[in-house]
């Protein structure tokens, strides 16, 4: 147990300040899931939140998919083509796309967008008092800003991660087969030998806790932002960096967990 | 009832409180004032649960709200309205939206019953037909009204204004003077209004409070406090700087 010594040194050092955040967003989240599975949020305001999350992320998720897609296609065909082993070149990209890259850069670009809009709109919301106004008309912040985004957010982010995967694979199927040459039926084949239901399973699942991730890093930070307009563009810019750093390293944790589950369920 | 008491609050090393103690009855229309940052509105945000205090306690009909979570304090704020300085309107919402908020939230009423609640609630801040309006496009003295008119459209028993004419002209201040006391007879509320207008504080409050040096210094009738010879209330009222 810490003593009372170090955690007097510990709050005013950077750690201690990350300490803090974690545990203020941690009670956060517990408030939203708690507030979220009465069911009692607005189905207008989550889908108007899927709307601007979801609908409005298609063009970036899409390029991003889409060329992430193609070069990988082309890189693996590079180094394949060396051992001869062309037409395994989908099979490689189909992985990576569904478990992977899918999953991760989708997120990643959602956060840049999303999370920053939503850190944004509730730290403008915090600095012109309408979230104290909230509150005197018996609102709760959380009720009211936090779960829309959040239960959206967990909607969206799989459907823009599976919309991701597709796009992926059919661009790096036309390089693959239209630029490299592979030949398509066996490149067809050997992808769908390779690759299956749990490799997409894997990147849905990651893809609802990345989507939890973006909606509540975003909240918390517009929720704590300081007063005024630095503080605003403080709360925006560390919205996006901290939710893309927590993805990346969820993203390693993830991967053994659930990979380690289905060699225990033998999937 | 409001009931304040010894009610203590510093931001850190910074008190701006010190054993405040009061209280309000109903129907009463107190008027706070006090020097700029005296925690005028401080002590507003004390009163609604907005902030908490490092000690004492604030009694709303004999319930310490000091002791309760956000949770149990969305109850107790149902009693309230609150006009904020700046009006605090939601920008994303049309007049009509801000005004329909609360009631859209805790009442089960149909579109039609709504919009016939806001037209009337509009119609009586003096702002008829502007329903459809974004904050963006309102004036000052506007965006206040419809502040009121969104503290008041569900009946609460008490409204609170913050600082409610600071920022606007002579006759637009006046006007939203004769407001607060129309809204006062008509609802029958009790008000408490934070300002550092005198002209205001003599119009619109059965009652003075004023803050100074982080205590009530005086708590009298308007006439009372106009007609005082204390030193620290004379410099207040008559508005003469620190030589």
């Amino acid at each position: 147990m810490l003593s009372l010594r170090a955690m007097n040194f510990l709050a005013g050092t950077w750690v201690g300040e990350w300490l803090v955040g974690l545990g203020r967003i941690t009670l956060l989240s517990r408030e939203a899931i708690a507030s979220a599975s009465t069911f009692k949020f607005s189905r207008r305001d989550v889908l108007y939140q899927i709307y601007f999350i979801g609908i409005k992320s298609q063009s970036v998720v899409i390029v991003t998919g889409a060329f992430t897609g193609m070069v990988l296609a082309a890189q693996t065909y590079f180094q394949f083509h060396k051992v001869k082993m062309d037409t395994a070149t989908l099979a490689v990209v189909s992985v990576s796309m569904c478990s992977e890259l899918g999953p991760v850069l989708t997120a990643l670009m959602v956060a840049g967008r999303v999370g920053a809009a939503i850190a944004a709109e509730i730290g403008t919301m915090r600095v012109t008092e309408q979230i104290d106004a909230l509150r005197t008309l018996a609102t709760h912040p959380t009720d009211y800003l936090v779960v829309p985004r959040l239960v959206a957010s967990i909607i969206a982010v799989p459907l823009l991660t599976v919309e991701s995967m597709i796009v992926g694979i059919a661009a790096s199927y036309a390089v693959a087969v239209g630029l490299l040459g592979i030949d398509p039926a066996y490149a067809w084949w050997n992808m769908l030998k390779y690759s299956g239901d749990v490799d997409v399973m894997i990147g849905l699942i990651k893809s609802v806790f990345y989507g939890g991730i973006i909606a509540m890093v975003g909240c918390y930070k517009g929720l704590s932002c300081s007063v005024g307009a630095e503080g605003v563009g403080r709360a925006t810019t560390e919205a996006v960096v901290y939710s893309s750093i927590t993805i990346l390293i969820c993203n390693f944790f993830l991967t053994l967990v659930l990979e380690h589950i289905c060699i225990i369920l033998g999937l | 009832m409001i009931e304040v008491r010894s009610l203590k609050k510093s931001f850190g090393a910074q008190p701006v409180l010190q054993d405040v103690s009061f209280r309000i009855e109903n129907g009463e229309s107190v008027v706070i004032i006090g020097r700029s940052g005296g925690g005028k509105s401080v002590l507003l945000k004390h009163i609604i649960g907005l902030l908490q205090p490092d000690a004492g306690a604030v009694l709303i009909d004999s319930e310490d709200i000091v002791a309760m979570n956000e949770r149990q304090l969305l109850r107790v704020r149902r009693k309230f309205g609150m006009v904020f300085q700046g009006a605090a309107l939601f920008d994303s919402m049309t007049v009509a939206e801000n005004v329909a908020f609360g009631l859209r939230r805790h009442e089960h009423l149909t579109e039609a019953e709504i919009a016939k609640r806001v037209a009337a609630t509009l119609d009586m801040v003096d702002l008829p037909g502007t329903e459809n309006k974004n904050p963006a496009e309102l004036s000052g003295g506007m965006r206040k009204r419809v502040g009121l008119a969104r503290a008041i459209i569900y009946e609460p028993q008490i409204v609170l204004y913050d600082e409610p004419t600071t920022g606007l002209d002579p006759i637009v201040s006046d006007s939203i003077d004769k407001l607060i006391i129309r809204v006062r007879d008509h609802l029958r509320v009790t008000s408490i209004v934070v300002t550092h207008d005198m002209r205001s504080a003599r119009r619109v409050g059965n009652r003075v409070l004023m803050l100074h040096d982080k205590k009530i210094y005086a708590n009298c009738t308007p006439e009372a406090l106009f007609t005082s010879q204390d030193s620290v209330v004379r410099q207040f009222v008559d508005g003469v700087a620190d030589s």
